[in-house]
């Protein structure tokens, strides 16, 4: 139900294209499944509201006619004000010109700063060869300094702290002058989690921002955040200004409609995302890809360019004949793996995959070692055998399975397998759609 | 309506022994207590509650037309409640107009707050001390609040039913989580059992449970790293500490409590969902509810998987973790 929404807004677009033609109704449909998609997103409610009019509109106008079908019109209105409302291309950090390069982190409790101002750390090392030093100014927290400072020498940065005595205010000015000293390139000052309510912790912030004069000041938003980032983004701009947002926690499945709100609402930019647990796990933000792990809909797009480039239309021709004669071999198979394969990974393409049956095959790992177990069989298989099948007994299953360095009972899984496929094929040939879930299991 | 029998109160939130629930020592200190949190929750909440009671006040108070029914939803939504959630409270709201048993917005109002706490306390909402000792795991995704909930916890059981608590820092993955916790401890007075970093958390977690029970601990509370449920090899290391646990102590880990910090968005129900597959979930900490984020999605993950909230986080100080109160809530997410 969750991860639906690009599936839903698919299945409503599918539902608009089978039309021809687009009413005002099928609009009106569409829209109210975008809404909620992108609610389910975690997209603000005012954000999607503006959106949904924008697009709606944009499909009531002169937009929609010409050569492309109507439903694939909204997709791409759809894709395209996404993507405008992400902002273009991605940016980066201003560097003072005379360093340091102050950047001054903020965010609420558990956002994620300590760990991302390590991974800046390492970052501006790896891409820009900086000598980058942190300043400890989360005094509150237990333990905070001890984490900087673990993960500060991971990273190769000096870690500037005096303790949980001192003002961070005082912590901060200090810092700034060890890092002038000691002719460092950048200063990533780390401070505690803050609410964005918190009048006193607030004010502390800015009194933060005032003693180092940061050249970029940075937002940690956690990729999980819900409706509520609108305000914390909007509160943090008011009382500090800052100058871009750190998408922490972007490994997970969330689909990050907060990124789009902090975006919509504060007109600030995502310029880093953090994507896994290790210090290196941290890239320049995208906002196009944003777009497309928002709605889902761009996977598609590419999914076709691949196909495009991959699939030989005569081929798909002879063997959509053979699919409907039942007449489908161990070596169409063989082929027919070989071409996905060359479209990359299967688990990516899996993902990529529209509809009912991209739905029932997301959660799936395919295992590649797998895949070439399989081709290793067939392989081994004679030209005879790839066509009946059937032959193969006994002494002909052994030789198989010497042959491609497996076991008897991978040919009998593999002969099994194929024989339930081929059952599917001919339901597909009579036009009934398979149950894909049913032949999974069965395949086991 | 029979209500549910619900801890309202710290009181009632533990089962204990020695009569079936737990005392509080303090008893005059309480309700002074009680209102003091009350109202706190209500300043914390009224900023961002402003927009949706008047919402709700304005539309329910008049004619029950199609938008008002349409802007419900995005109130709803607007607390992360979530959008199949929504639609079932606002389905169920919208079937009992009909029926006529509702007259004006007030009676409306006051059965749409009966809908949201009843979804809100799918079970009882009670920790059970009996065992001897009670081993309590704590887990949840980066930055929920495990550890400061854990320090509450400790402390709470400490200093106001008098147990006596041992820690066990089985986060040895993250910088300084351990210090994090040793520092909880000296301020909890309990104990501590650790290991050294990047050691085997399964390991820590036995050890802890092995020195309590030699050392006679009335409570164990085992933390944990934070682990997004999307990694497959983290879940399934936290797996294995709830079965070293058990290898220790038969039937423990006896509650696990799984924190879902309340500015989470509909993810929160895939967290819920994906570690109560991992590891039997009984409850959930709403943590930093002392924001402007109204915690909805602990209503979906209630109505859906009908895992309880049983403790809500409410600021940083030490009595700041307090029993959740389903009525309570509910009306904090409504009332203007």
């Amino acid at each position: 139900m969750f991860d639906s929404l690009s599936e839903k807004l698919q299945a409503t677009l599918a539902d608009v294209r089978a039309h021809g033609t687009l009413t005002e109704d099928d609009i009106a449909k569409a829209m109210r499944e975008i809404r909620l998609a992108l609610l389910e997103a975690d997209v603000n409610f005012k954000v999607v509201k503006s959106f949904t009019a924008t697009v709606k509109e944009r499909c009531l106008g002169a937009d929609v006619v010409g050569a492309l079908n109507p439903g694939q019109q909204v997709v791409k209105i759809v894709n395209e004000e996404l993507a405008a409302l992400m902002g273009g291309a991605s940016m980066g950090l201003t560097f003072s010109p005379r360093p340091p390069t102050v950047v001054l982190m903020a965010g609420l409790q558990g956002s994620g700063k300590t760990t991302a101002t390590a991974k800046l750390a390492r970052w501006l090392k790896a891409e820009h060869g900086s000598s980058v030093a942190l300043a400890a100014c989360d005094v509150y927290r237990p333990a905070a300094v001890d984490q900087l400072r673990t993960v500060g020498a991971q990273v190769g940065a000096d870690v500037y702290e005096q303790g949980t005595d001192r003002d961070p205010v005082d912590i901060a000015r200090w810092a700034l002058d060890q890092a002038k000293m000691a002719g460092k390139d950048v200063l990533i000052v780390d401070t505690s989690g803050r609410l964005h309510v918190d009048e006193k912790l607030m004010a502390e912030l800015v009194d933060i921002r005032r003693a180092v004069k940061p050249t970029n000041v940075l937002l940690v938003v956690d990729a999980m955040t819900g409706q509520d980032a609108v305000n914390v983004a909007e509160q943090f701009s008011q009382a500090v200004d800052f100058d871009g947002v750190i998408m922490s926690k972007l490994d997970g499945d969330a689909r990050g409609g907060a990124a789009l709100s902090v975006k919509a609402v504060t007109g600030k930019p995502i310029l880093f995302a953090s994507v896994g647990e290790k210090l290196d796990q941290f890239e320049r933000f995208h906002p196009d890809r944003m777009a497309q792990r928002i709605l889902g809909m761009g996977d598609v797009l590419s999914l076709i360019e691949k196909a495009e480039k991959q699939y030989d239309e005569d081929e798909a021709k002879a063997l959509e004949r053979k699919l409907r004669r039942n007449e489908f071999t161990l070596e169409d198979f063989l082929n027919q793996l070989r071409q996905i394969r060359k479209m990359g990974p299967l688990t990516n393409l899996l993902g990529m995959m529209p509809g009912l049956a991209g739905q029932q095959l997301k959660n799936m790992k395919v295992d590649e070692r797998e895949l070439d177990r399989v081709q290793a069989i067939i392989l081994s298989m004679t030209p005879e055998e790839r066509r009946h099948p059937e032959l193969i007994k006994g002494s002909r299953r052994l030789r198989i399975a010497k042959g491609s360095g497996t076991s008897v009972q991978h040919v009998n899984q593999l002969v099994k397998q194929f024989d339930t496929m081929r059952k599917v094929m001919r339901q597909l040939g009579k036009g009934k759609m398979p149950d894909l879930g049913a032949l999974m299991r069965q395949g086991r | 309506m029979v209500a549910h029998p619900v801890p309202r109160d710290w009181s009632d939130v533990f089962l204990t022994a020695d009569g079936s629930r737990a005392t509080v020592d303090d008893a005059a200190a309480e309700p002074e207590g009680r209102r003091g949190f009350f109202r706190r929750l209500r300043e914390n909440m009224s900023k961002t509650r402003q927009a949706l009671g008047a919402e709700i006040q304005a539309t329910l108070f008049e004619t029950l037309d199609e938008e008002t029914w349409e802007r419900l939803e995005e109130a709803l939504i607007m607390a992360d409640v979530g959008a199949r959630t929504t639609a079932k409270v606002v389905a169920q709201l919208e079937m009992d107009a009909e029926s006529g048993d509702l007259e004006g917005g007030e009676a409306l109002t006051r059965r749409l707050t009966e809908l949201l706490a009843d979804l809100a306390r799918p079970g009882e909402g009670h920790i059970d001390l009996r065992p001897e000792p009670t081993v309590i795991m704590v887990a949840g995704v980066n930055g929920t609040g495990k550890t400061t909930t854990i320090g509450k916890l400790a402390w709470h059981l400490h200093r106001e039913l008098g147990r006596t608590v041992v820690l066990g820092a089985a986060d040895t993955y993250r910088a300084a989580a351990v210090e994090q916790l040793t520092e909880w401890a000296a301020r909890a007075g309990c104990e501590i059992v650790t290991g050294p970093p990047g050691s085997d958390p399964g390991s820590v977690a036995f050890e802890a449970v092995r020195q309590g029970r030699e050392r006679g601990a009335d409570v164990i509370i085992v933390d944990t790293a934070g682990r997004l449920h999307t990694q497959d090899d983290l879940m399934a290391e936290l797996a294995k500490v709830r079965r070293v646990i058990a290898k220790q102590l038969p039937d423990a880990p006896h509650e696990t409590l799984l924190t879902v910090d309340a500015t989470t968005g509909q993810n929160g129900l895939r967290q819920a969902q994906l570690f109560s597959e991992t590891v039997p979930v009984d409850g959930i900490v709403l943590t930093k509810l002392d924001g402007t984020a109204k915690g909805g999605i602990a209503l979906a993950i209630a109505g859906e998987l009908g895992i309880p909230v049983k403790l809500i986080g409410i600021g940083e100080a030490l009595e700041d973790l307090r029993p959740f109160d389903a009525d309570d809530f509910a009306s904090a997410l409504l009332a203007p």
